[in-house]
């Protein structure tokens, strides 16, 4: 199964969940769908969802909730 | 004691603008920055820089332990919090009078009392200044209703205890229109939120925001007059203008006047605002709340009374008394300030962060730019769009209007997509030249206009 690692369209802050006390929106392991929220992405107070593109197991995040991110960057890695 | 070193705890160009002013006093500056704003241009204006934190601002301009720490570190005597942040946080304000330097503004329990609605309504209320004028609590009948109403005066709004975010709500314009809903909206509110209580407020249809400028030293305090913040976008305001040319002159006395009063009935310290609605249509003016800091919008007000109120808050905070006497601020024809933000209006405001290719500032006669850009300069997507302020001051308003579209026409901010062709095309329209307008105007204004194109 191919490795992918999926970057950030925008830059901004990065968040792994929808609100401080909420479970993250995936972990480790999970699989998603296509159109699953992965995290959000928030850029000069507006927050813009990340979503998947394609279905798999995330396999690693590379950013943590309230990491800066600049566009390009890393976000996750998922198995497709 | 004067200032002598002071600690910035704040970002982009109010950053620029407190240096601007401490180092005009003879005050050495030391600039906080997060991990993302080094490059910043209050970073390459002040004398020192600290780094207090990550990008995120949680982490940095808002974490209070770690800018107390970096300012006593760095052996500043003064932190100026600037707006935003931690500018009307009670407790950061008690911490760093704790560690023993002077926080520019005013007391803690200043910013307490204020920053609490109800209690703020109350200081109000016993100052003789008014609020919006309501029911003490629910109307048990339609009997009390109708009283209630006598006092609050027509047109009321009628609100269901248990309702929020507008719904439940309906307007009355007569008693006899208010017999007829009471009995309606008790039935609507109990099927909906299972609670029938009502409460009373008088109907503010086409409020318009007006807001006082003041002063105080903590015992006597000025006005510096009004302004008009009334063109706002989700309660952002995007264009404000000293004076307020809404007013007459009456309203205009009694306003700064009830001002005034309740600075000094709390013994205000620093520079502050008091927020007002104003009803064109009746002439009434209810207080709503108070900004225990310096504003965005405070350029407008310099510009007409030509006092710095920066550097008023920070001769204030040194300890000296108010330098001037009521009696010796004048205001002088017509100031507008339009706010250049990193927003596409094209697409619904949808942020633009980027970097600045090339960045042309206009000039002349009472046109004044206060910004965070230079050419090369990357704004960065982690905080506020705001990018500067374009002001303009002229002998009268359609003048400053004249002026502000000549402004417009020679910023040149190349790489970044701005909001300058809203002010462009707001600066041409036939309501806001007439000065017809309230606080919901510029919503409906964006439905009708919805391709503001951005500037080439």
């Amino acid at each position: 199964m191919p490795l992918k690692t999926i970057q950030a369209p925008l830059p901004g802050i990065f968040y792994r969940k929808p609100a401080p006390d909420q479970p993250v929106y995936k972990s480790e392991g999970d699989l998603v769908a296509v159109g699953e929220t992965i995290g959000l992405i928030e850029v000069m107070k507006t927050f813009t969802p990340v979503v998947a593109e394609e279905a798999g197991k995330i396999v690693a995040f590379h950013l943590e909730t309230e990491d800066a991110v600049m566009a390009g960057e890393p976000l996750y890695d998922i198995e497709t | 004691m004067t200032i002598s070193k002071l600690f910035i705890a704040n970002r982009g160009e109010i950053a620029v603008r407190i240096i601007r002013a401490a180092h005009e006093l003879g005050i050495r500056t030391v600039q906080a920055v997060s991990a993302a704003d080094r490059d910043m241009l209050a970073a390459r204006l002040a004398d020192e820089v600290v780094e207090v934190g990550k990008a995120h601002a949680s982490k940095s301009y808002l974490n209070k332990e770690a800018v107390v720490a970096a300012a006593v570190a760095s052996g500043a005597d003064a932190v100026h919090p600037g707006y935003g942040f931690l500018s009307e946080n009670a407790d950061f304000a008690e911490m760093v009078e704790q560690a023993g330097l002077v926080f520019v503004g005013p007391k803690p329990e200043t910013i307490r009392a204020m920053g609490d609605k109800a209690t703020a309504r109350v200081m109000a209320m016993r100052a003789g200044v008014p609020t919006v004028p309501g029911s003490e609590g629910r109307v048990e009948s339609a009997a009390a209703a109708l009283s209630a109403a006598r006092e609050i005066g027509y047109p009321v709004m009628i609100k269901a205890a248990a309702g929020g975010g507008g719904r439940g709500i309906r307007v009355a314009n007569t008693l006899e229109e208010l017999a007829v809903l009471i009995p309606q909206a008790s039935a609507e509110a109990l099927a909906a939120f299972g609670d029938g209580g009502l409460y009373l407020e008088r109907f503010v249809g086409r409020a318009r925001h007006v807001e006082v400028q003041i002063l105080g030293d903590g015992i006597r305090a000025v006005h510096l007059f009004e302004r008009e913040c009334s063109l706002q976008r989700r309660r952002q305001k995007v264009w404000e203008e000293a004076p307020a040319a809404c007013l007459g002159a009456d309203v205009r006395d009694a306003l700064c006047a009830s001002a005034v009063r309740l600075a000094e009935s709390v013994n205000y310290r620093g520079a502050g605002t008091l927020e007002y609605l104003y009803d064109a249509t009746t002439g009434d003016f209810f207080f709503i709340e108070m900004n225990t800091r310096i504003q965005v919008e405070h350029p407008v007000t310099e510009m007409i009374t030509g006092v710095d109120l920066v550097k008023s808050m920070l001769r204030i905070a040194g300890g000296a008394p108010l330098a001037l006497q009521q009696s010796e601020i004048r205001a002088r024809g017509h100031a507008i300030e339009v706010r250049i933000n990193a927003e596409n209006p094209a697409r619904d405001f949808a942020p633009a962060p980027g970097t600045v290719a090339s960045l042309t500032v206009p000039g002349g006669m009472g046109v004044r730019f206060d910004t965070m850009l230079y050419p090369g300069y990357t704004v960065p997507p982690f905080y506020d769009s705001l990018l500067g302020k374009l002001i303009v001051w002229d002998d009268d308003r359609s003048s400053a209007i004249r002026r502000l579209s000549g402004a417009l026409s020679e910023l040149k901010i190349d790489g970044l997509t701005t909001t300058q062709s809203l002010h462009q095309a707001l600066a041409l329209d036939a309501d806001v030249n007439a000065g017809e307008f309230h606080t919901r105007w510029l919503e409906g204004w964006l439905d009708a206009n919805p391709a503001v194109a951005p500037a080439a």
